[in-house]
This record gives structure tokens, C-alpha cells and sequence, in this order.
């Protein structure tokens, strides 16, 4: 039963994590930070003494894929936190990320170097050159074992193709393409050209005053390589061919759930804003985030979702004071499980939640230090909402809105997951027998 | 004087079926009930705070300030003018009115014309610009 997670590891890093990603075979792990640095964890094979004994998560490599900019030209601050990582599929020894800050993206190759040459002739040991009078005889030069060191190189900068922030990227199932978007437009790129792309969608109006919405993510189809979908500010998604147009302005399907309008109040845009979209494993599937709910839509039907899960729905009696402190604009991330039986998303207070779609069991989970051991099993939480508190149970006054989960990650098929509360890291993995 | 009445609002419809849930809301006295709806009682709170909020659509006020986020005035003139002052003295000296110090080390002559606020408007203050 997934809902007995062992806490299991815990990482502090140095800046806030602004992203969590696992690879396609769940083997590594990036993050992304406010710092512009990826730290990337591998997971430890499980050693043949050890059976029992999963794999760890270890730091295998560390570097500063973006640095701050400054345009001076638009007078624009470019920040170097990292918005995104997506993971390119493993296609040799080598593995490769695509990351990006609001403005350039950029292709990194993480390699593994564990053999050096030693013995050439025109150099010597320290890597000095050697005077060619002083050499008598001729060596062949050999590959010797050395200690593992991995190196990221950044292969491709994809870069001035943004007048607005990046929000998403998302990697083509043809692996040859990708897509980035940013609030207005989405481009198409190919992974070897860094010079051109392609505008496929541009919300744009000609008068800026006549603005009403801004996309918010975007995602390629999981199989289909010429299906994408993207989310706006007003709640609605657009799913758009690349077969009927060059440019995606017209949408094939449009997915909205009618609203009830004697419910409309001054907040019913801002917490309809979706925040996350994210296509199943199975491609039959997506599911949106926005401020209160999660719903899960069929891409057969457009006229509303097929079910809608309330994260948090208590915060609707607060929601005056959290447009005052901003946090009705907080953008809260959505993942499947591998299987798409499981959502999980994030909350206040270190909270996260998980839905079983097939049971419709939820539960609500902490991810902090005072509560996690290593191997304790973590407690389902409970937030009270009005008259008698429970003795476990925590009231709504009492929710700390700064500490919040905006970042979650889930691994391709086993049941562990990756919750990025702040700067510290945690890793749950499903409890063993 | 605020009234504490206990109220049954029915949430939107989930996988789960209707839900229903007990929330308390503080009611005012003296205003109509604006529906049981918590966000009618969230969204009374709000303009009784800040009346002049949502006179303009709110949609493009917070889209404009959201694509201009990163909005950092740079005025070429300013630094050169304060580089140049920075080899003839050590430091300069900030004006004698310290309202129009434009920025850490760069005095602002008299003459000048005042900075125009931030395009940026600020959400609560109901977009009004000089």
C-alpha cells in the first residue's frame, strides 16, 4: 500500500530548489536552484551483498548552468534561477538535460571520464611539453584507470528567442525536437540548431491593452510528436497539431469547465490561473494545477474534467489575506506516478498531498526535519478547520504560508518521490515488505 | 460588531461525489449577505480594505506587472555621470534633499526633472500613475 513512505533522505542545499526532475529511467535525479546551479544525485546500484538495501541518492555532479544577466537594452534584470530541467532520453554513455532560466535555455551533456591517457611521447606527466631534442625513444600511450570524474559541458545555448519569461520546456517524442514557452509565445527548436526556431503559437495581441491571459506551461504529448498541449491564466487548455497549421494559433481541442456564474467573485480568475499541466504515461490523460484543486481532464472530452481533487480548499476563507501577501499567486506543480494511478502535489506548512485515482483515497504528508528519522514512516497530517482541533491535527490560522511545495518529482516506475520544500530536499521511498 | 454563524457550503463536485463542508465565516452586520460563499465574504474584506480595487479589469493588471517582472531602471547617463564624479572626488556626497538620491552613490542635480513613479503600478493602489 503506496501510503507508508519511509522518509529517507534528506539534502540541504545552499539556495532555494526551483526544480526537481527525475530521469527516464529514474536512475538520476536533478535539481535546479535560485543560484542558477543543477546538482544532479545518481542512484547507488544495489550491491549483490545487500539485497534489501536500496539504492541511495548521491550527489554525482554539480555545476552553474546559468549566471545572472542584465539587459541593458530593456532595462532587464535576467535572474539566473532555473525554471525548468527536463531530461533528454539516454541514447549513449553520455546523459543529457536541457535547463533554462527565463530567457535562454541551454543543452548540458553529463559525462563519466574514468580512464585517462598516460605515456605520451610530447608531454610529459604534468602535461608540459617536452623538448623535442630530448626524446630518444617513442612510447605508445595507454589508458589507465583513474578515479571517477564526471563533467558537464554545456553542448547548445538556445538563446534570444524570448522577449517573455520562460516558463516550460518540454522535450519532443521524436528526440530530435523540443519546445520552450514563455507568457505569450511557444517556439519549436532542433536540438542542433541553436541559431533558428520555430514560432508555433503567439497569443500575442496587436494592442497590449487588449491582454486578458498569458500561457502558463506547456507540454509535448508523451507519443505523439506532433500534439502539444498548453494551459492559460483563465484556467483553460489548448491542444494543438502541428499537422494543421505552421503556426498553432487555432487550437484543435479546447478543454473548459464551465463555471457557475453566481460563484464568480473577484478571486474566481487568480485561483483559476492553471499553474502546471502535465500529460498521464499513457498519453490518454492530463491533469492541471490550479490554486485549489487538481484535475485530471480526458483528452476525449472537453467540456470538463473528468475529476477534480481540492487540495486545499480550507484557504478559501483566506483567500483576502493571501492575495495580500502574494501567495494566491504561488505556482504549485503536479505529477503522475508511473503507473498514473497516484497524483501528488504540493501545499502549504511543508504539506503535500496524494491522490489514489482508483481507490480516491488522499492523504496529506510533511516534509520536514522534525519529523522525518531515517526509515520512520511519515504520519498522514490533518488540517483542522473549524470548531474542535484535534490533538494531531493543525489549524488553518496556524499554516506557514512561506513554507510551501511548489516542486515535486516522482520516479518513472518504482514508488519514490522527490519533494523539494525550500532549500532542503527530501526523498521518500515506498516501505519495504 | 461581527456575528459568527455557522454555515454549510457545498464544494464543487469531485471523483468523490458532492462534498459537503462546515466552515465558520465572520458575517458583517451591517452589510447584505454577499451569498454563504466563503470568496464573497474573502472578497467583501478585500474592497473594504482597498476600495478602489477593481475598477480596472483585474485580469490585465496583474498580466502587465507579471511580463514585466524584472524591470530594473538603468540609466546609462546616471553611472557615467557618477563614474566621472568618482575620479574627481572619493566620494560623493548624496544632495542636500535626500529625496532626490536617484541611487547609492549618484547625487541628483538640482535641475534635474523629478523620476517619474514605476510603470509598474502597484495592484492595491488601483493603478493610478503621476
Amino acid at each position: 500500500m503506496f501510503f507508508h513512505l519511509d522518509f529517507f533522505h534528506l539534502v540541504r542545499t545552499t539556495d532555494i530548489i526551483s526544480t526537481v526532475e527525475f530521469n527516464h529511467t529514474g536512475e538520476l535525479l536533478a535539481t535546479g536552484d535560485k543560484g542558477g546551479r543543477v546538482v544532479i544525485f545518481q542512484r547507488e546500484q544495489e550491491s549483490k551483498n545487500q539485497i534489501h538495501r536500496r539504492g541511495e541518492y548521491n550527489v554525482y555532479s554539480t555545476f552553474q548552468s546559468h549566471e545572472p544577466e542584465f539587459d541593458y537594452l530593456k532595462s532587464l534584470e535576467i535572474e539566473e534561477k532555473i525554471n525548468k530541467i527536463r531530461w533528454l532520453p539516454q541514447q549513449n554513455a553520455a546523459y543529457f538535460l536541457l535547463s533554462t532560466n527565463d530567457k535562454t535555455v541551454k543543452l548540458w551533456k553529463v559525462s563519466e571520464r574514468d580512464k585517462r591517457p598516460e605515456g605520451y611521447n610530447l608531454k610529459d606527466e604534468e602535461g608540459r611539453l617536452r623538448d623535442p631534442a630530448t626524446i630518444t625513444t617513442l612510447r605508445v600511450p595507454v589508458l589507465r584507470p583513474m578515479d571517477l570524474m564526471v563533467e558537464a559541458t554545456p553542448r547548445r545555448v538556445f538563446a534570444n528567442a524570448h522577449t517573455y519569461h520562460i516558463n516550460s520546456i518540454s522535450v519532443n517524442s521524436d528526440y530530435e525536437t523540443y519546445m520552450s514557452a514563455d507568457d505569450l509565445r511557444i517556439n519549436l527548436w532542433n536540438f542542433e540548431i541553436t541559431n533558428q526556431s520555430f514560432n508555433i503559437v503567439d497569443i500575442k495581441p496587436a494592442n497590449m491593452e487588449e491582454l486578458t491571459e498569458v500561457i502558463t506551461a506547456a507540454e509535448f504529448h508523451p507519443h505523439h510528436c506532433n500534439t502539444f498541449v498548453y494551459s492559460s491564466s483563465k484556467g483553460t487548455i489548448r491542444l494543438c497539431d502541428m499537422r494543421a497549421s505552421a503556426l498553432c494559433d487555432r487550437h484543435t481541442k479546447f478543454f473548459e469547465e464551465p463555471e457557475d456564474p453566481s460563484n464568480r467573485s473577484f478571486f474566481s480568475e487568480i485561483i483559476s490561473s492553471i499553474s502546471d499541466v502535465k500529460f498521464s504515461h499513457s498519453g490518454r490523460y492530463i491533469m492541471t494545477r490550479d490554486y485549489l484543486t487538481v484535475k485530471v481532464w480526458d483528452l476525449n472530452m472537453e467540456n470538463r474534467p473528468i475529476e477534480t481533487y481540492q487540495v486545499h480548499d480550507y484557504l478559501r476563507s483566506k483567500l483576502c489575506s493571501l492575495y495580500e501577501n502574494d501567495c494566491i499567486f504561488d505556482k504549485f506543480e503536479c505529477v503522475w506516478n508511473g503507473s498514473d494511478s497516484v497524483i501528488m502535489t504540493g501545499s502549504y506548512n511543508n504539506f503535500f498531498r496524494m491522490f489514489d485515482r482508483n481507490t480516491k483515497r488522499d492523504v496529506t504528508l510533511e516534509a520536514s526535519r522534525e519529523n522525518s528519522k531515517p526509515r520512520a514512516i511519515l504520519k498522514p497530517r490533518k488540517v483542522c478547520v473549524g470548531g474542535k482541533r484535534r490533538k494531531d491535527e493543525i489549524s488553518v490560522d496556524s499554516l506557514d504560508f512561506s513554507k510551501k511545495i511548489l516542486h515535486t518529482a516522482w520516479h518513472p516506475s518504482e514508488n519514490i518521490i522527490a519533494v523539494a520544500a525550500t532549500n532542503n530536499l527530501y526523498i521518500f521511498q515506498d516501505k519495504v515488505n | 460588531m461581527c456575528v459568527y454563524r455557522l454555515v454549510e457550503v457545498n464544494g464543487p463536485v469531485t471523483g468523490l461525489g458532492p462534498v459537503t463542508q462546515s466552515a465558520k465565516i465572520r458575517v458583517e452586520d451591517t452589510q447584505e449577505k454577499e451569498g454563504i460563499l466563503p470568496e464573497r465574504a474573502e472578497e467583501a474584506k478585500l474592497k473594504a480594505k482597498y476600495p478602489s480595487l477593481g475598477q480596472k479589469p483585474g485580469g490585465s493588471d496583474f498580466l502587465m506587472k507579471r511580463l514585466q517582472k524584472g524591470q530594473k531602471y538603468f540609466d546609462s547617463g546616471d553611472y557615467n555621470m557618477a563614474k566621472a564624479k568618482m575620479k574627481n572626488k572619493q566620494l560623493p556626497s548624496a544632495g542636500p534633499d535626500k529625496n532626490l538620491v536617484t541611487g547609492d552613490h549618484i547625487p541628483t542635480p538640482q535641475d534635474l526633472p523629478q523620476r517619474k513613479s514605476s510603470l509598474v503600478t502597484s495592484k492595491l493602489a488601483g493603478g493610478q500613475v503621476e
